[in-house]
């Protein structure tokens, strides 16, 4: 059986990824804080509950609005980089979802391709640049191959673990060089917990 | 076709005090500042630079966008990417003072949007040692 992700599910994912940020705020300000300006955290975590009260007041009637409408929300709340990039992230895979009022877990794979090749467009990261890309693509590739949620969240968490040993190329880390080497990026681990909360919310499970 | 010159930062007090410096050098083009997020704090805001690039255009002005740092470029692009295909918005590869001064000095002679783009970016080889 193949649960369908649906606007009530896709909302569900969003609560559940809140969630989550707010359990590991602090967590990924700390990963933030030798390569970046300790911001990740907190301002994902200001996005996330912007993202909410945003889709409480809207009610989108698909997934694909409810995504699209809380990419929207992160671009213009988040203040960082990683308000453009999330939000690209899911306006776009939103966007691509189209205004079906239920899409399987192919169509959800597509999607997320669509909004991955957006994020890679926008920063120009490449998986191996320690960005949230090393996470992102796996998590991608996985559902692509007809993975479950839950095996997509797995190949998520073993690409940001990668990004402990890589030289950031991108943002600010970048101005580190080698120093940089060693740490977590935070970006990954965001997506981390993303790839889980779809999990945790049991749509968008494999065909 | 004038040029405005809207100009990005992480800080409001950067973005206008850029402006303010800019604006001194050449008082008859439109520049504006959009700086810090909406609730005060350092970043950027997506929707300000929204409202000040359809501001211009909506007066018939061709727009320039400078930024200053790293996720300045990003929500830039993001903006950008959601304006009809042909609108006369550009993102200006060019540091931020230096290429916005530029910027406004040539806007401000009534050349056009591509010229008002090159100038500015020559400020990017402008040598200080």
């Amino acid at each position: 059986m193949n649960p369908a992700l649906t606007a009530a599910g896709a909302r569900e994912w969003l609560q559940r990824f809140a969630t989550a940020v707010d359990e590991h705020a602090a967590e990924l300000t700390d990963l933030d804080r030798p390569i970046g300006d300790s911001d990740h955290g907190v301002n994902l975590q200001r996005g996330t509950r912007a993202v909410l009260a945003a889709l409480e007041a809207a009610d989108p009637p698909t997934p694909g609005a409810a995504l699209t409408k809380a990419g929207s929300t992160l671009v213009s709340t988040v203040g960082g980089a990683s308000g453009p990039l999330f939000g690209t992230l899911l306006r776009r895979t939103g966007k691509a979802l189209g205004d079906s009022g239920s899409v399987d877990g192919a169509a959800l794979a597509t999607g997320l391709r669509a909004g991955l090749d957006a994020v890679v467009a926008l920063g120009g990261a490449q998986v191996g640049d320690a960005t949230l890309v090393d996470a992102l693509a796996p998590a991608v590739e996985a559902l692509e191959a007809g993975g479950s949620a839950a095996e997509a969240a797995e190949a998520a968490e073993r690409g940001a673990a990668s990004t402990d040993d890589l030289v950031a190329r991108k943002g600010r880390a970048s101005y580190l060089g080698d120093r940089g080497t060693g740490h977590r990026d935070p970006g990954a681990v965001s997506i981390a917990l993303l790839f889980a909360a779809l999990a945790g919310s049991g749509a968008g499970e494999g065909s | 076709m004038s040029v405005r010159v809207v100009l990005l930062s992480h800080s409001a007090d950067v973005a206008r005090g850029v402006a303010d410096l800019a604006g001194q050098v050449a008082s008859s083009a439109a520049v504006v500042p959009v700086g810090g997020t909406a609730d005060g704090r350092l970043g950027t805001d997506a929707d300000a630079l929204e409202a000040a690039v359809e501001a211009g255009l909506a007066a018939g002005e061709e727009v320039a966008v400078l930024v200053d740092l790293g996720s300045a470029v990003l929500t830039a692009r993001t903006v950008l990417a959601d304006l009809p295909d042909g609108a006369p918005v550009a993102l200006v590869d060019a540091p931020f003072v230096e290429g916005a001064v530029a910027a406004v000095v040539t806007a401000s002679t009534g050349a056009g949007l591509a010229e008002v783009v090159a100038q500015a970016e020559l400020a990017r080889d402008l040598r200080k040692g």
